[in-house]
């Protein structure tokens, strides 16, 4: 108690005395015994203070602006310059590695000729379905088990056995079901996302915070206004963050599915360019591939830094 | 009327727990009158927040009932609005947004849901605030909101479980003179739950210090103090000897189990 208080307290001699020989007992309740010996240490050693590190290698801390755009177009350029050197100085065969104007060319002509929008749409279009559905489903049944116990009990334990499954493992039992069409590619895309996104979302419902459902209640919000306005926005963000991440799986899927059975596509053209030894048209696809996955995942982060601002 | 607006009559809960039970209250008996503003003491662990989840109806009592205005408390609802320690406002709702939660589910048109934010927002001091996010917003601020929210709602009883526990000193003690302001402003029903005596002491009508190990009611005091308090009314030997005394009871009740 500060000493100005106590000055008044003596009005009430009787009170103050009895909280004063209460705070007593209670500091006596917890003191340890006396102990000796602290005072005959040495002094604990010091370490002479670190030099400073450069601004670039500090632990977690931001880098200036044109840092960090400098290093962003290097991160391109290196590799750029790499593969420029080996091939000028023919290093490395121009068979096995095409110079980046070949790459180049080969990529005009493929363009020219109608053939790399074809290829990219078919591949860009068993995406939008496969993982669309993938994503169709996987949403509901991830918020089914985030958010009733019911839910989780149900879908959890087969679920966590499928996912095991590795869809190229799948491919030949698909083919079997599905044949070699359009349906086996959709196929192998949604049964290789499916799972993922499913338990992802359902992470991502379950950490809304339980406080925020139960106050939520005593507004007046009845179950399904729970789950429209608190659970579902909340879990919006995180949500479209597992879309991100499964998307770019989606894309490894549909090539892998390219390659084993189809008539286009970006992976078909690829197998097609290695029979005829075309390795500039392989890197001109490899890069159409790697832009657009590129491209929709800057698409996905706008769109959930937009509708996570309350989050940043 | 004959009797309270939230009436406890022989509430206890009881937590299974691995190798037993916890018997977190016992036989728990408490009334509240309309207009009161009931500050509920207690050491660590006597089932303060316990007894506010039962009264809000997010558990149910193992034995005993509640009633509001004479209905059986079944689950959650608008006429017991809660407002938590810390942590509770929808991060993705702006402060108006947020305190127009509530008004958002019932019909009420929007020029009435309008009139009453901006009350709700001019009684706690928020009106500049109003189109903030609640995480650019102080500690103190986010409270003031939560309770605007509550409010908003014009609940029976005003729930509140430690509002001010995260808060230092000054803020806390701003947030102490706005919540007796809005109180008499609104003629709500409080029912509080709070460490600091000195702060149930301020702010009650009636203090009830609990026992812990099983939760039971100790004591029930009511505080024969001006209604009009101001904060230099924790100065005078009236206030401070109230305080003495609970400060005893409570530090009895600590004893017993540490
Ligand atoms: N869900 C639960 N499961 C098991 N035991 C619980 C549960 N909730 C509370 N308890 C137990 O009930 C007792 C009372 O807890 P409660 O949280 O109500 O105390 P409190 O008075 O609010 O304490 P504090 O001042 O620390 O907030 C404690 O012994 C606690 O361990
Ligand atoms: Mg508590």
């Amino acid at each position: 108690m500060k000493p100005a208080e106590t000055n008044r307290v003596s009005a009430d001699e009787q009170a103050a005395q009895r909280f004063l020989e209460a705070e007593r007992a209670e500091r006596g309740g917890v003191a340890t015994a006396a102990q000796s010996g602290h005072n005959d240490w040495a002094p604990l050693p010091r370490r002479s203070r670190p030099k400073q590190p450069s601004a670039l290698l500090t632990i977690r801390k931001p880098i200036p602006r044109r840092t960090k755009l400098t290093l962003n177009i290097l991160s391109f350029a290196v590799p750029l310059l790499v593969w420029i050197l080996l091939s000028a100085t023919e290093a490395v065969d121009p068979k096995m590695l095409p110079s980046p104007l070949a790459a180049l060319s080969a990529g005009w002509d493929l363009a020219q000729s109608g053939k790399l929008f074809t290829d990219w749409w078919a591949t860009v279009g068993r995406i939008l379905y496969g993982f669309g559905l993938a994503v169709v489903v996987s949403v509901p049944i991830g918020m089914a088990m985030g958010t009733f116990a019911a839910g989780r009990a149900f879908f959890e334990p087969i679920m966590s056995l499928l996912r095991y499954l590795p869809p190229s493992a799948l491919i030949p039992l698909m083919m079997i079901w599905l044949g070699v069409d359009e349906v086996l590619k959709i196929g192998v895309l949604f049964i290789g996302t499916v799972f993922y996104n499913t338990f992802m979302t359902a992470d991502v419902v379950r950490s809304v915070p339980p406080q925020l459902v139960n106050v939520s209640y005593t507004l007046g919000a009845r179950r399904n206004e729970v789950l429209r306005k608190v659970i579902v926005p909340h879990s919006l963000p995180g949500m479209i963050d597992a879309v991100r991440v499964n998307m770019a799986a989606a894309w490894n899927l549909v090539v892998v599915a390219e390659v084993i059975a189809s008539t286009t596509g970006l992976g078909r053209g690829i197998v097609q360019a290695q029979r005829f030894n075309s390795v500039d048209e392989i890197f001109a696809m490899l890069f159409v591939i790697g832009v657009s996955g590129v491209l929709i995942d800057v698409a996905l982060r706008l769109l959930r830094d937009r509708v996570g601002r309350w989050a940043a | 009327m004959s009797s309270g607006l939230l009436e406890i009559e022989g509430v206890s809960k009881r937590f299974a727990v691995r190798g037993g039970t916890i018997n977190a209250l016992d036989g728990i008996d408490l009334t509240v009158s309309r207009g009161d503003f009931v500050c509920v003491c207690g050491a660590s662990g006597s089932g303060k927040s316990t007894l506010l989840s039962l009264v809000a109806g997010l558990d149910s009592p193992s034995d005993g009932r509640i009633t509001v205005d004479g209905n059986a408390v079944v689950g959650p609802g608008p006429d017991r609005g809660l407002v938590p320690q810390a942590g509770s406002l929808y991060p993705w709702r702006t402060v108006e947004r947020n305190v127009a939660f509530g008004l958002e589910l019932l019909p009420v048109d929007s020029a009435e849901r309008a009139r009453r934010v901006d009350w709700y927002l001019a009684e706690t001091g928020l009106t500049a605030l109003r189109k903030s996010l609640p995480r650019q917003l102080s500690g103190g601020q986010q409270q003031r909101v939560a309770i605007a929210r509550a409010l908003a709602c014009e609940p029976e009883v005003l729930l509140l479980d430690e509002p001010f526990g995260a808060l230092d000193v000054q803020t806390k003690e701003d947030m102490q003179v706005l919540i007796r302001q809005v109180w008499r402003d609104t003629g709500t029903t409080v029912l509080m739950v709070t460490h600091d005596v000195e702060e149930a002491v301020f702010l009650g009508s009636r203090v009830v210090v609990m026992e812990s190990g099983p939760g039971r009611v100790a004591s029930d005091i009511t505080v024969e103090l001006p209604a009009d308090r101001d904060l230099a009314i924790k100065r005078t030997p009236e206030f401070l000897a109230l305080r003495a005394t609970i400060e005893d009871l409570v530090r009895a009740q600590h004893r017993k189990v540490s």
